[in-house]
C-alpha cells in the first residue's frame, strides 16, 4: 500500500512538473488554450468521478454545476455589479446548495432511478436557461470580460490563465485524493460495494452519499467558475445533457474510481474535440471509434487498463523463465 | 427492573399477500444465548432482518434494550449495540481482512464523516482490527485480500466485524453454514469465548452445536413460533418432531 502510494506520489509530481513546464515547451498560444481547457475538463470529470467511480452513483446531470457556477459567475460581474472575487464565492456557494437540493432528490432512488432524475433535473435548467431569456440570454448567452486581475496578474494571458487553473487542479488532485482515503471516502466506496452491510454496521448510507454528492457538486462549481473565466461566455449548451454525457464519457474512458482516470479521459476528449475536429469533419465519429476501442481493449478504462498491461508486461519475463526451466533441467541431467 | 436485550411484540411482515412472520412476540433477557430453530421458509432470517431493521415491520414493536425501535434504521440500531452476522457472506472481497475490521470499526465513529483524515494513518485503529483478527484466529491473514480466503475464513471475518463493534445484543444467522468439521470446531470454541453478558440470538442448523450453546430454544413454522424453551421441554414437545418430521 506505501509503495502505491508512493509511486503515485512520484507520478503526481512528474505529472505537476510537465504541466508547469509545458508553456516553454509550448509556445503557441492555442495549444495553451487546449491545456487550460483539459485542465478544468479534468476538475469536473474528477468531481463526477466521486459520484461515478467512488459511489457507484452514475449521474447524468453533472454538467448542472459547471452551467450554473458559470451562468452566476457571468451574471453576477456583469449584470449585478459584483466584484470577481464576490461573484466567484457567490457562485461557488449558491451551486453547491443546488447539489444539496439535487442530492436530496436524486437520492430518493438508486441505480436508473438516481440516473433518470440526475437526467431530469440537469434538462430542467437547461429548459430555464434556454427559455428565461431576460435572465439568462436565452439561446445567446450571457458573456463579458469578466477575467479577475488577482494581485494585479493579467489573467487574459493565456499563460498566467493556464496556472491559475493548474492551481485549481492541484487542489482538486489533492483534496480528492484525500477524500477517497478518508473516513468518509471510505465509508461512500463502502456503500457502493455493500449498502446493505455498511447499515448493520452504523453507517447512514443516504447521508454517506449526501455529503459525497455535495461534494461533487463543490467541484463541479469550481470547474464551471473556471469555464466561465476561460470562455468569458456562457449559453444553454453548458447545461445541456451532452456535456455531461461528455463529461461521464472522460470518467469512463480513462477509468472509473482511479484518481487520475478522469484527466487522461478529460485529455482525450478536449484534444479530439478541438486538435482532431480541425481536421475530420466526423471527428465525433472518431470519438465514437476510440470509445469503442477502449471498451474492447480496456473495459476498465485507460489508467486501469494500462497498469494492467504494465503488470501483464512484467510477469512476462518471470513466466516464460519459468517455463524455460524444465528445458533447462532436462539438458542438464 | 433492567430491560430485556430484545423484545418483539405482536409482529408481523407480509411480502405482498404471504405472511412471512406472523405476530411473533418474544423476550429476550440480557446474556440469554437464544436458538432460533425451524425448518427452510420458516421465517427465521425475516424475522432477524425485521429486528436489525433491514426491512420495516408490517405491524408489531421491536424494542431493544427497552428502547423502541420499530421506527429506527438500521444503522440507528446499530449505535444502540447490536451488531449482525449474515446466511449469505456479505465482506468486501478486494480489501483487505483487517481493512474490512476497519471498515466494521469505523462504523461507530465519527470519523466516517471526516472527509480529509486519512484512515491510513489512524493506526490504533488497524490495530485493534488486528487484534480482532487475532480473537478469531486471522491475524496472519491479515494482509490477505478476502476474495483469496477460504470459505471458513470469510466465516469467521464475518463474526470478527460484528465483534469489532462490541455488540450487547449479537444476532448470528447460521454462522456454522457450510463449515468443515475443523472449522465449526474453530467457530464453536469462538462462540463460547463471547463474554456472557453479551445477549445472542442464533439461527443454526447444526444441532448439537446449537442445542449445547443455547439457554432458551424458539421453534419457528410458516412465520409463527410454535414451541418455546429449554431443551429438554423442546426436544419434549410432540410440536418439535411434527414440526421436523411432519408428523
Amino acid at each position: 500500500m506505501i509503495r502505491a502510494s508512493r509511486q503515485q506520489a512520484v507520478l503526481a509530481l512528474v505529472a505537476i512538473a510537465a504541466l508547469l513546464a509545458m508553456p516553454w515547451l509550448v509556445t503557441s498560444d492555442y495549444y495553451i488554450n487546449i491545456a487550460t481547457q483539459i485542465v478544468i475538463a479534468a476538475i469536473l470529470a474528477m468531481s463526477l468521478n466521486v459520484l461515478v467511480g467512488f459511489g457507484g452513483m452514475i449521474s447524468l446531470g453533472h454538467a448542472s454545476y459547471l452551467g450554473v457556477a458559470a451562468y452566476l459567475t457571468i451574471y453576477l460581474s456583469t449584470h449585478a455589479g459584483v466584484g470577481a472575487l464576490g461573484s466567484a464565492l457567490i457562485a461557488i456557494g449558491a451551486t453547491t446548495l443546488l447539489a444539496m437540493l439535487f442530492g436530496y432528490l436524486a437520492l430518493r432512488a438508486s441505480g436508473l432511478g438516481f440516473l433518470m432524475i440526475t437526467l431530469a433535473l440537469g434538462q430542467i435548467l437547461w429548459g430555464i436557461a434556454y427559455r428565461w431569456a431576460s435572465l439568462t440570454g436565452g439561446d445567446n448567452g450571457l458573456g463579458g470580460p469578466i477575467r479577475p486581475r488577482p494581485f494585479g496578474i493579467d489573467l487574459m494571458n493565456p499563460t498566467a490563465f493556464f496556472y491559475f487553473t493548474l492551481i485549481f487542479l492541484v487542489l482538486a488532485v489533492w483534496l480528492i485524493s484525500r477524500f477517497v482515503q478518508s473516513g468518509l471516502g471510505q465509508s461512500l466506496q463502502g456503500a457502493r460495494d455493500q449498502p446493505r452491510r455498511m447499515r448493520a454496521l452504523g453507517y447512514n448510507v443516504w447521508l454517506i452519499q449526501w455529503l459525497s454528492f455535495v461534494f461533487a457538486g463543490f467541484w463541479g462549481a469550481i470547474a464551471g467558475m473556471l469555464y466561465a473565466y476561460y470562455h468569458q461566455f456562457v449559453s444553454p449548451q453548458a447545461l445541456h445533457l451532452t456535456t455531461s454525457a461528455e463529461t461521464l464519457l472522460m470518467v469512463v474512458a480513462g477509468g472509473t474510481g482511479t484518481l487520475f482516470g478522469p484527466v487522461v479521459g478529460a485529455a482525450l476528449v478536449v484534444i479530439l474535440k478541438n486538435v482532431v475536429s480541425a481536421y475530420i469533419t466526423r471527428w465525433l465519429m472518431l470519438l465514437g471509434v476510440v470509445f469503442v476501442a477502449i471498451v474492447l481493449f480496456m473495459p476498465e478504462g485507460i489508467v486501469p487498463g494500462l497498469r494492467r498491461l504494465r503488470e501483464t508486461m512484467k510477469m512476462r519475463p518471470a513466466s516464460s523463465a519459468e517455463a524455460s526451466l524444465p528445458a533447462a533441467e532436462e539438458r542438464t541431467t | 427492573m433492567t430491560a430485556p436485550a430484545l423484545e418483539v411484540t405482536g409482529l408481523h411482515r407480509f411480502f405482498g399477500g404471504l405472511p412471512a412472520v406472523r405476530d411473533v412476540s418474544m423476550r429476550v433477557p440480557v446474556g440469554e444465548r437464544r436458538l432460533l430453530l425451524g425448518p427452510n421458509g420458516a421465517g427465521k432470517t425475516t424475522l432477524f432482518n425485521l429486528i436489525a431493521g433491514d426491512f420495516p415491520a408490517s405491524r408489531g414493536e421491536i424494542r431493544i434494550f427497552g428502547e423502541n425501535v420499530t421506527g429506527k434504521t438500521a444503522d440507528q440500531r446499530t449505535h444502540l449495540g447490536m451488531a449482525r452476522t449474515y446466511q449469505i457472506i456479505t465482506l468486501f472481497p478486494k480489501n483487505t481482512l483487517v481493512h474490512n475490521v476497519v471498515i466494521s470499526l469505523l462504523g461507530l465513529l465519527k470519523l466516517r464523516f471526516n472527509p480529509l483524515s486519512d484512515i491510513r494513518k489512524h493506526t490504533a485503529l488497524w490495530d485493534e482490527a488486528r487484534s480482532i483478527l487475532a480473537l478469531v484466529g486471522l491475524e496472519h491473514l491479515a494482509e490477505r485480500t478476502v476474495a483469496d480466503t477460504s470459505y471458513g475464513e470469510k466465516r469467521r471475518l464475518e463474526i470478527a466485524m460484528a465483534l469489532a463493534q462490541k455488540p450487547k445484543l449479537l444476532l448470528l444467522d447460521e454462522p456454522l453454514a457450510g463449515l468443515s468439521a475443523d472449522e465449526r470446531r474453530d467457530v464453536e470454541r469462538l462462540l463460547q469465548t463471547i463474554p456472557r453478558d453479551v445477549t445472542i440470538i442464533m439461527i443454526e442448523h447444526d444441532m448439537d452445536v446449537a442445542l449445547a450453546f443455547a439457554d432458551v430454544i424458539t421453534v419457528m413454522q410458516h412465520g409463527q413460533i410454535v414451541v418455546e424453551g429449554n431443551r429438554a421441554e423442546v426436544v419434549a414437545d410432540p410440536k418439535t418432531r411434527e414440526v421436523y418430521l411432519g408428523h
